[in-house]
């Protein structure tokens, strides 16, 4: 394979490996801001979104003379992630400078973790426990370190300029092993790490904010190969479906040129979403130096066992443990549970509305229903949702009892998110009480028949389908309010059935 | 009252508390002094007269310097005046906070009154790096005044102000208070807080005094020190009153000589003044014992490594985004921070930058600074040791005299070797004080240093007092 590293040689016979099966690698590196009050080295506060460098201070402008100082806050919410992902926590917690230039990092240094990371060898598994695409993930290290500022490029040119407000935000870096092997697996990851985060509520984890960033490693090999291929650093993905289909592409590209005898360069790529294709960014070959050692401002520390161990303990219910739950307490299906514990907010939604209401397969069908489809096209999170978990028990309950069908039950939803008034008062006010009364019902149906002589007696010669006919004018002379069970039934007794 | 300007910081408090002396007195007179003076001798970086005469007028009179000129050496941040660690690259940078130690000073009272000339970045031995120009010994004029706080220490010795400060890294404190005839200590590492101070190497750097006398050095110690919630390296002890450790009793403290540190390379004239010193501790009752550092012979080493090593990632925001020089004319951000330090550095920053750049390279990082790491281990062990059999150990503090200025420019080995005896203290983190033991056939002022345990600063103050008390060597002024 030595001849590989050349081009080959034009006319020569390329070594093409058509019709080989090739297995991909990849290896993902998360970025996450965790959410504190202040920066992870000085006192500046963290809000997203305020005025250009006004949240800033000699520290994390990184100013001569100024020292950081650790906020144990973000230390200990970087072990809460680092335990909640099955995480070994280092005894001794030192760090690191890393050490290059660039105009967004005012030291022209990152304090970071090098060789002793906060925490090691943890795991996360994916796809449900009892389905074949159910993996383990292992999770290389987790370490803190502190987020760069933002390089504004006005579009007039001349100039760039720098927001240090992002400068310092305590950032959460996540390795996984090369242990993901499809486009899909690193989704599933993704989704599945960043529904643990939120139950641990330490992160917006955001893409569209950057508070959750992520990098992908990925080569290819021929399956049954030890040997890694040459990894490809592929960045610029703002959502996971763009990680998804960033690797995707990726995969293909490197299927392809290998298959043809190419060679892979090791490089970084960035994916470009609006053309749907990755972009050679820079070569390892010029790759830096970045000359870590360790940071002398900051002193290194034991871990005291006592605050790990209680942080363990109170560590919540997450995602895996309350999807077993719900399949037990509610009776839920593994499907259903594991789409409804995917997010924390939605979950104890779900849990709200199953401890005042029996029926919880009714409960996850409208939520998994009406309710996600709704907040997917808003793209508004449930805890933004106008309807509370007792106004949807309540909507069901008038279900259960007949008072309203379940046709009507959706159009009140739909009204109740827009007005926020309550279910119940919305069907009184319109009136769409369900007619379940057997008089009234007995008139409409008689009504109907006396006007509708010819389809009566289709209906008696044997056309069946007559009676859908009926059913229909009898549910327009009653505005749709008719009891569609006792409509059918009066109607085939007054037909002599 | 002539001459106050000639006065220690706790002779003028006890005139102000005896007398009407106003601190606006005392400072004028001192300005005054640095008026006459500072054109020959360049001590200072920056006379902040409006400042110190603020100063003076709000100076209550409660604190232990209220009222006391200080100067503080260019590399120590104070609000809103100058501060250039002596480099074209900070031309012009006004930091909007205070070094804490600043920030206790002002509060105390004390009267800041400007910034003294240093080497450029605390880089050298002579205070011949500096952008300002070369400070001279006010003990001879074509002399330096020893570095890097050679600004400092010649104000001191020329009484161009009462007291001052300093920092010290491999002895820039010790070094030229010693070259000067003046007292300069270095705190452990630890007991004086570095929030403000523009780093050199984090894990050496400590603030101390440069005084008059060893009861000046306690009282402004005792001001500076303690923990502070800035800096992670501060470390959290009550802060003593040093003045109760000038006893000038001495009986039975065992004071240790190490043998490594009378070798070749020591000036005859040097060794006769710290071998006559010895006499007088142990005259005082004092009991000398033999002892060994043996790591002693690699410590120069060990610092060339350590020190520029974190220099170079210190000194790397010096790139010309924020503050301090740019060079605009450049297309790129490459080109804007290549000039900028091409154009703002000196050449012992530059070579310094290269040396520890260098040093953390992969692949150099195992063979260097690693081995530095270890070393530095060794050296520490080596006074551990010691300890086990001594109270305080005395040395020369420089191997010569103040040299020529010029007389090493051209040979960084050279230079370097003159911080031989005050480099152990820094790669260990002990305390460490220079006092003047004598004087050379030349008139040139000889320093005696005393080194203790960590945060025993109270022994080094016990034994600086007794034998200062005993002699008259720090009564002795430069004829200017």
């Amino acid at each position: 394979m030595e001849k590989s590293a050349k081009p080959p040689r034009k006319g020569s016979a390329k070594p093409t490996r058509k019709g080989t099966n090739y297995e991909t690698v990849i290896g993902l590196e998360v970025h996450l801001q965790l959410k504190t009050n202040s920066k992870v080295f000085c006192g500046c506060a963290t809000t997203f979104g305020k005025a250009p460098n006004s949240q800033t201070c000699p520290v994390c402008l990184g100013f001569p003379g100024s020292l950081p100082v650790l906020n144990e806050a973000a230390f200990l919410l970087a072990v809460k992630v680092a335990l909640a992902l099955n995480c070994k926590i280092q005894d001794l917690i030192k760090f690191d400078r890393k050490n290059y230039y660039y105009p967004d990092l005012p030291k022209n240094f990152q304090i970071s973790q090098y060789d002793m990371p906060l925490s090691y060898d943890g795991f996360i598994d994916i796809g449900s426990e009892s389905s074949f695409s159910r993996k383990r993930i292992r999770i290389k290290r987790v370490h803190l370190e502190e987020d760069a500022g933002k390089l504004i490029h006005p579009p007039e040119g001349g100039c760039s300029l720098v927001d240090f407000n992002r400068t310092g935000i305590p950032l959460l870096e996540i390795v996984t092993e090369p242990d993901i092997n499809s486009p899909q697996e690193a989704y599933d990851y993704l989704t599945r790490l960043k529904s643990i985060l939120e139950y641990l509520r330490v992160s917006d984890c955001d893409m569209e904010k950057g508070s959750l960033r992520c990098d992908a490693n990925i080569s290819v090999r021929p399956a049954g190969d030890n040997a890694l291929g040459t990894k490809v650093e592929l960045k610029n993905m703002n959502t996971f479906k763009g990680v998804r289909l960033g690797l995707e592409y990726e995969v293909k590209r490197q299927v392809s040129l290998v298959s043809d005898g190419e060679r892979i360069v090791q490089e970084t790529r960035l994916w470009d979403a609006d053309k749907s294709v990755t972009i050679s960014m820079r070569s390892k070959e010029e790759a830096k130096d970045y000359r870590y050692f360790p940071e002398p401002d900051l002193v290194p520390f034991v871990v005291d066992k006592s605050v790990v161990e209680k942080i363990k303990s109170g560590l919540p219910e997450l995602p895996e443990a309350k999807a077993k739950r719900f399949i037990k307490d509610f009776g839920l299906s593994e499907y259903d549970a594991g789409v409804i514990t995917g997010q924390i907010d939605i979950a104890d939604y779900f849990e709200e509305c199953a401890r005042s209401h029996g029926n919880r397969k009714t409960i996850a069908n409208w939520i998994m229903g009406d309710i996600m489809a709704y907040l997917n096209t808003k793209n508004m999170p449930i805890t933004a949702f106008g309807l509370a978990p007792a106004a949807l028990v309540s909507l069901l309950k008038m279900i259960d009892s007949g008072s309203i069908s379940g046709k009507m039950a959706k159009d009140v939803l739909a009204e109740a998110i827009e007005t926020k008034a309550k279910p119940e008062d919305i069907v009184a006010r319109k009136g769409l009480a369900q007619i379940s009364d057997s008089g009234k019902l007995e008139e409409a149906v008689k009504a109907v028949l006396a006007r509708n002589e010819k389809s009566v007696n289709d209906y008696k010669s044997g056309k069946k389908n007559a009676l859908a006919f009926l059913v229909g004018q009898i549910m327009k002379e009653t505005k749709g309010a008719a009891n569609p069970v006792m409509v059918n039934e009066i109607l085939k007794r007054n037909l002599g059935e | 009252m002539e001459n106050l300007h000639s006065l220690t910081a706790h002779e003028l408090k006890e005139l102000m508390a005896s007398s009407p002396v106003e601190p606006s007195k005392i400072l004028g007179d001192v300005l005054k002094r640095v008026d006459a003076l500072d054109g020959k001798i360049r001590a200072f970086a920056l006379v902040n007269r409006d400042g110190a005469r603020k100063a003076c007028a709000s100076a209550k009179g409660g604190g232990r310097l209220s009222g006391i000129p200080v100067l503080m050496k260019d590399n120590i941040c104070v609000a809103g005046e100058e501060t250039t660690c002596a480099s074209r690259i900070l031309k012009g940078f006004k930091p909007p906070y205070d070094a804490t130690v600043t920030r206790k000073l002002k509060e105390d009272g004390a009267v800041l009154i400007g910034k003294a000339n240093m080497d450029e970045f605390a880089f050298g031995s002579s205070c011949e790096t500096s952008c300002y120009g070369a400070t001279r010994n006010p003990w001879d004029l074509d002399r330096i005044p020893g570095g890097s706080s050679g600004g400092s220490a010649a104000a001191v010795a020329a009484d161009e102000t009462i007291v001052a400060l300093g920092s010290d890294t491999g002895g820039s404190i010790r070094q030229p208070a010693a070259l000067c005839g003046v007292v300069g200590m270095k705190p452990t590492y630890g007991r004086v807080s570095r929030y403000g101070l523009i780093a050199f190497a984090s894990s050496l750097d400590q603030i101390g005094p440069i005084t008059k006398d060893v009861k000046d050095a306690s009282l402004l110690l005792g001001v500076i020190a303690g923990h502070d919630e800035m800096d992670s390296t501060s470390v959290d002890l009550p802060v003593p009153d040093y003045t109760k450790s000038l006893t000038k009793d001495i009986k039975g403290v065992r004071v240790g000589v190490p043998k490594e540190y009378f070798v070749k390379g020591i000036d005859r004239e040097v060794e006769d003044s710290v071998k006559k010193a010895i006499g007088v501790l142990k005259d005082l009752g004092a009991e000398v014992i033999d002892i060994s550092l043996p790591h002693t012979g690699y410590a120069v080493s060990t610092y060339y490594i350590i020190g520029p090593a974190e220099a170079s990632s210190n000194l790397a925001r010096f790139d010309g985004v924020q503050y301090g020089l740019r060079d605009s004319t450049a297309k790129d951000i490459i080109g804007m921070y290549t000039r900028t330090r091409s154009e703002g550095f000196g050449d012992e920053a530059k070579r310094r930058i290269l040396l520890g750049t260098y040093c953390l390279s992969a692949g150099y990082y195992d063979a260097y600074y690693l081995k530095a790491l270890k070393v530095r281990t060794k050296i520490r062990e080596d006074f551990d040791n010691a300890f086990k059999s001594c109270d305080c150990i005395v040395t020369p503090t420089s191997p010569t005299p103040a040299f020529r200025i010029g007389e090493k420019t051209d040979d960084p080995i050279a230079m370097y070797l003159s911080d031989v005896y005050t480099i152990p203290a820094n790669l260990a983190g002990l305390p460490a004080m220079s006092i003047p033991c004598g004087f050379s056939s030349g008139g040139l002022p000889v320093g005696l240093q005393i080194m203790a345990k960590p945060f025993d600063e109270e022994m080094i103050f016990r034994v600086a007092y007794a034998f200062e008390q005993s002699t008259d060597f720090h009564k002795k002024r430069p004829r200017l």
